[in-house]
């Protein structure tokens, strides 16, 4: 079983290449049985979104305040 | 250029330039090279207005040509670009690794949640604290990781542009990504009074 350090490792890594299959498991296994890592992994996707949502708004118009 | 004879479009060329400039010192972290890049897209602009036509935003097609002047910058400057990966950083990020994870591999404070960040990601506020995380990055880092997030190239690429291995690469974007999450989470998602 990898320890949190080890999966977010493999999570970020996850970002910007394949990883293994191996690995993959390895990961899904830690999260189903870790209290804090699926957190973590949330805020990864968290920050994917942000990053594409900010590179449109580099593009575009900046989103405007709700009135 | 005095306002009187500048035709429209180059009025609205020389409103985006303030534009443009943000990103291109976000991405390049050098000022004459950024001095240097958006320039060159207004030159590049001005030479071809008949290629802008109404499909795209003139924003969305400036960006467009920037990014491209932007490779060919750190293409020209490949080593200097990477030359400042250096022990001081190094040493930095070994203290990241310790304030984030224990000696056994749990995480010393556990990832907060962010909860539902669709109203985060409605906020300038949240993008300004964005760029502001990204900025704080040591410039080696800052600049691989927007060529990943800006440019959106592939790690390949990016090693063939800058002459990097692909265990530097990942290294340094693994770095950068941890850096950011503990960044968002201290100034904005921790410093939200809706979560503890």
């Amino acid at each position: 079983m990898p320890t949190c350090k080890e999966a977010a490792a493999l999570l970020i890594a996850n970002e910007d290449r394949l990883i293994r299959l191996r690995d993959r498991v390895r990961v899904r296994l830690h999260l189903m049985a870790c209290k804090t890592c699926p957190n973590f992994e949330r805020q990864l996707l968290t920050m994917r979104s942000a990053m594409r949502q900010w590179r449109n708004y580099a593009s575009d118009e900046p989103p405007t305040p709700k009135a | 250029m005095p306002s009187e004879l500048a035709t429209p479009f180059e009025q609205q060329l020389v409103a985006h330039r303030g534009y443009l400039l943000k990103f291109a010192r976000l991405q390049l972290r050098n000022e004459s090279w950024a001095e240097d890049a958006v320039s060159e897209t207004i030159v590049a602009a001005l030479g071809k207005p008949q290629s802008f036509g109404h499909r795209s935003q003139l924003k969305t097609w400036l960006v467009g040509i920037l990014k491209h002047k932007v490779i060919d910058i750190f293409r020209l400057n490949a080593r200097t670009v990477v030359l400042e990966t250096d022990p001081d950083t190094d040493h930095a990020n070994d203290e990241l690794d310790a304030l984030v994870f224990k000696a056994n591999g749990h995480f010393a404070q556990a990832p907060a949640d962010w909860g539902n960040p669709e109203q985060d990601l409605q906020s300038q506020q949240f993008f300004a604290v964005l760029e502001a995380c990204t900025d704080k990055m040591p410039a080696a880092m800052g600049r691989v990781f927007l060529m990943r997030e800006w440019l959106e190239l592939s790690s390949d690429d990016i090693c063939k542009e800058l002459g990097l291995s692909t265990t530097n690469l990942y290294v340094t974007l693994h770095r950068a990504r941890l850096r950011l999450r503990e960044c968002l989470e201290l100034n904005w998602f921790g410093a939200r009074p809706d979560l503890p």
